[in-house]
């Protein structure tokens, strides 16, 4: 069985008050790129500390063999010196430092002085990120590539560590579909060469296309393993292991009661970058929104719709903005959030952890914190009251959570994404900005947001949705407009449009430029 | 099963009140080894009115500490500017002392609206404009002070600060009565208060402590409120700056408590980009926090001239150093986001008590730096170890 490059028996681990790991077995393959799926909070990221010695041998039961030989990892470097690298989700790179010095990072290369040698630490990156297809140079600072190519850094890293089994944690959970599938393909790559890899990602498509077998993770338990050619490998199959049900139609049915009032309306808005105010973020674009409609906006990463919407939103992003607003047939101009918020609009950010909620507190701190003078007299704040809408926000998103005094911060990404869709509900809007609002979170809590969303058109509100799945945007949208490096592409009626043919509009104009 | 849920909530009600121990722990030890010296009443008296500076600095530090762990280094030197100007307006130009104190608040004010703006609207560094203001504020003191001492004599100024309340009829005798009387109506407002708002809890059907623990908690507050003002009482009885003192505390606890206001201090703490996109003016919060500050350093620097009675070109150095040690010794993040008028006030009185038990037990002053650092350190490590703990929940 020379073919096993790991295999992990019988794993529990306990946190106190939780077993976030009871008795789970892992089998890995050489060569293979096995997938490991589950919901949000099932346990995969646990498990991977647990083989990368971030957990330490004694703080877990059951056995991990690599390579035929028991491991007992202490640290992370103890793992990594037999070629076991992960890469975490929330990409480990400093920005300020160049890509060589990341990639030897507390790993230097030092002549027989003690030195660091410079020339070696460059030549050896450089070679490791032409293994990776990076054409930089190893001097560039991290900064100023992109989330696709500091991806690739990480990879050209692991490279560096003489990498045998690479670990992906939502390795593109930040990358456009376009980046992504290079990713993949590049994994697909190295497998010809030997490598073997385990991938975590929510998206079942990617599954799909590259894995090789698929193991899911339900409640810290292991549910089962699939095989590519063996047994049934689609999104639904994969989807019914990780609910525990078969998910027939991912998204609620919805009458489509658009109204003929138009509730936003934007015109000929054009934004610049806050830093280098001569690029055009977004070029002369016009749009509207009508009451109890959901609009998308399809787009690659760095197409302008964050952009759009954060101008939008009080101007909280960007310089040298010009343009029309029309809220309710009105014209308005809205300086800063504050005023944004006050003409009924709310921005459910794409970012929640950093744009969206504040960790440290409380599910109640952050439900009432944009409308705070809605629970205040004269300034001073009626606890009771506050605990009652809290409650009450809670209860209508159906967050899950022992009480509302729980931190957001030890929410799960589901739960937090209510509570944020809480704290925005509690300001009373009626247009609703939501920015990829079901990113990295499970499929069973997507729907329930998919279910609230329509909740809120059906009360006449609007909503900008702003998404990079495809599926989502034309189960959920009655229109979509298609965005592409700052300009608006083309309108589309939901019913009429495709994956492909959105697909279509935006490569067909990328190749243009 | 039972057993170990005990043990649980022993660790809890520990890591809680950890500081709270440690007060009481010190205090006693302080008093076993002064053979009870401390808590004579005298030095009872004197140790909330040597501390009063650290407190009243304390609670606009806090707000500038919740804002991300940022500090005001230029306190100090804005005590000795504002006192040096009321000494001198007062003894040397003799003017009228109330015209010189309300002027002496502006002029605090203003330097906290001067640095405020910098670090809100224009996003220099607190450290940096602080540092600066710092050097500026205490060359301008002593420009102002012309490099020399000048004491302060006027009785009314005094009277302001530092008397001792004195009722005809109550206070007259050996033992004063204001105090009790004070002290008794407090307790029993404290019981009253906890009884009443269980009572509107339960109408609520809000979840509630239980009877035994809210009210063993309020008891021994009320019994401390009376057991101080009995040592009050048979000492001078009330200072008025004792009043200034907890006044500030009462009001700027309101504050950070009960306010929209203050919230939004704890909020940019967290997280600033997601205050800002509340809808919430964050450098307005920043500004806020510094000029308040400023406000505060002028009021404490009336406090400190007319309890010394003089001022010179050095005075209210380091003051700085004990307001800040005492926001991070009482519990307050040094990331922002956390910390309360409590924690500070207990931290205050943890660093007052073993400055008072060390200079009557006749340590020298080089102890004291010693001891003061280790227990900053001690205090945070602490404070970090126990809710990394929690955390990896």
């Amino acid at each position: 069985m020379a073919d096993v490059i790991l295999e992990m028996k019988s794993i529990t681990k306990e946190f106190p008050g939780v077993k976030a790991l009871d008795n789970v077995n892992l089998r890995v393959e050489t060569g293979e790129i096995h997938a490991l799926i589950g919901e949000n909070g099932a346990g995969k990221s646990t498990l991977m500390n647990v083989l990368s010695g971030t957990y330490p041998a004694g703080s877990y039961t059951g056995e991990i063999y690599y390579e035929g030989k028991l491991c007992q990892f202490k640290t992370q470097k103890d793992s990594e010196a037999l070629g076991i690298v992960i890469i975490h989700q929330e990409l480990a790179l400093i920005p300020l430092l160049s890509i060589g010095e990341n990639m030897f990072l507390g790993n230097e290369i030092k002549n027989s002085m003690g030195y660091i040698d410079w020339d070696r630490t460059y030549s050896e990156s450089e070679r490791h990120m032409r293994q990776v297809g990076l054409n930089e140079s190893a001097q560039t600072l991290v900064k100023d590539i992109g989330t696709g190519k500091q991806q690739l850094v990480e990879i050209a890293k692991a490279f560096s560590k003489k990498v045998k089994l690479l670990i992906l944690d939502e390795p593109t959970s930040s990358l456009n579909d376009e980046d992504a599938k290079m990713l993949l393909d590049l994994l697909m790559e190295f497998k010809k060469e030997g490598l073997t890899s385990i991938i975590i990602t929510h998206k079942l498509n990617e599954i799909i296309y590259c894995a090789d077998k698929a193991t899911i993770i339900r409640d810290g338990s292991t549910i089962e393993t699939l095989v590519k050619g063996v047994d049934e490998f689609s999104e639904d199959r994969i989807i019914k292991g990780m609910v525990g049900r078969s998910m027939e139609d991912r998204y609620p049915v919805r009458e489509h009661n658009v109204q003929p009032e138009v509730n936003l309306e934007v015109k000929n808005w054009t934004v610049h970058h806050p830093l280098y105010p001569e690029r055009v973020v977004d070029d002369n674009i016009s749009f509207h929104i009508r009451k109890g409609e959901v609009v998308g906006f399809s787009g690659l990463q760095g197409a302008g719709r964050t952009e759009l919407a954060m101008s939008i939103f009080g101007r909280s992003y960007g310089t040298g903005i010009t343009g029309e607003l029309y809220i309710g047939g009105q014209k308005v101009d809205l300086r800063s959030p504050q005023d944004a918020i006050r003409r009924g609009l709310a921005y459910v950010t794409e970012d929640r952890k950093t744009n969206g909620l504040i960790l440290g507190e409380s599910i109640r701190f952050n439900t009432t914190l944009a409308r705070l003078d809605k629970v205040c007299r004269s300034g001073v704040i009626d606890a009771d009251q506050e605990i009652g809408v809290a409650e009450q926000m809670t209860k209508d998103m159906g967050t899950k959570t022992p009480t509302i005094e729980q931190r957001v911060g030890n929410l799960s990404g589901g739960n937090q994404q209510k509570a944020l869709l809480g704290k925005w509900m509690f300001t009373e809007p009626d247009i609703l900005i939501m920015d990829e609002p079901t990113r990295g979170i499970d499929v069973g809590a997507k729907y329930e947001i998919y279910c609230l969303i329509n909740q809120m058109v059906a009360q006449g509100k609007s909503v900008m949705m702003i998404s990079s799945e495809l599926p989502e945007l034309l189960g959920m949208c009655d229109r979509i407009y298609v965005m592409n490096e700052g300009r608006l592409l083309a309108e589309l009626d939901a019913k009429d449009a495709t994956q492909e043919g959105i697909m279509g509009y935006i490569i067909r104009d990328t190749n243009k430029a | 099963m039972t057993e170990s849920k005990n043990s649980f909530n022993l660790m809890k009600f520990l890591t809680r009140y950890a500081m709270v121990i440690a007060l009481v722990v010190v205090f006693v030890l302080f008093a076993v080894l002064t053979d009870g010296k401390t808590v004579q009443p005298q030095n009872m008296s004197n140790l909330l009115l040597q501390q009063g500076y650290v407190l009243v600095l304390a609670c606009g530090m806090l707000l500038c500490i919740l804002t991300g762990g940022n500090i005001d280094l230029s306190v100090g030197s804005v005590i000795c500017l504002v006192g040096g100007i009321a000494a001198v307006m007062v003894t040397n130009m003799h003017m009228p002392a109330i015209p010189v104190i309300l002027l002496c608040l502006v002029i605090g004010l203003v330097v906290g609206v001067w640095q405020g703006y910098w670090i809100g609207y224009v996003r220099i560094p607190p450290f940096i404009t602080t540092l600066g203001g710092m050097f500026i504020f205490r060359g301008l003191g002593r420009m102002v002070l012309d490099s020399k001492t000048v004491a302060i004599q006027d009785p009314t100024f005094l009277n302001i600060f530092t008397a001792y309340i004195k009722i005809p009829g109550l206070d007259d005798s050996k033992i004063k009565l204001s105090p009790i009387i004070v002290g008794a109506a407090v307790a029993i407002w404290v019981l009253l208060s906890t009884a009443k708002s269980r009572r509107d809890r339960a109408k609520k059907g809000y979840r509630q402590n239980s009877a035994l623990a809210d009210f063993t908690k309020s008891g021994i507050i009320a019994a401390l409120i009376l057991w101080y003002c009995w040592m009050l009482s048979q000492y001078r009885g009330i200072s008025v700056m004792l009043v200034w003192v907890v006044a500030i505390c009462l009001i700027y606890n309101f504050i950070t408590a009960k306010t929209a206001f203050g919230r939004y201090f704890y909020a940019v703490g967290g997280n600033e980009k997601a205050t800002k996109l509340s809808g919430i003016n964050t450098d307005k919060i920043y500004f806020m926090a510094y000029a308040n500050m400023g406000l505060l350093a002028g009021l404490c620097g009336l406090l400190v001239t007319a309890r010394l009675g003089s001022v010179d070109g050095n005075a209210g150095t380091s003051y700085e150093m004990d307001a800040i040690g005492s926001c991070f010794i009482g519990g307050a993040s040094a990331y922002g986001g956390s910390g309360t008028v409590g924690g500070v006030v207990i931290g205050a009185l943890l660093l007052g008590v073993i400055n008072m038990g060390m200079s009557i037990m006749g340590l020298p002053d080089a102890w004291k730096y010693v001891i003061k650092g280790g227990v900053l350190l001690i205090a945070v490590i602490f404070d970090v170890v126990t809710s990394r703990k929690s955390g990896s929940k």
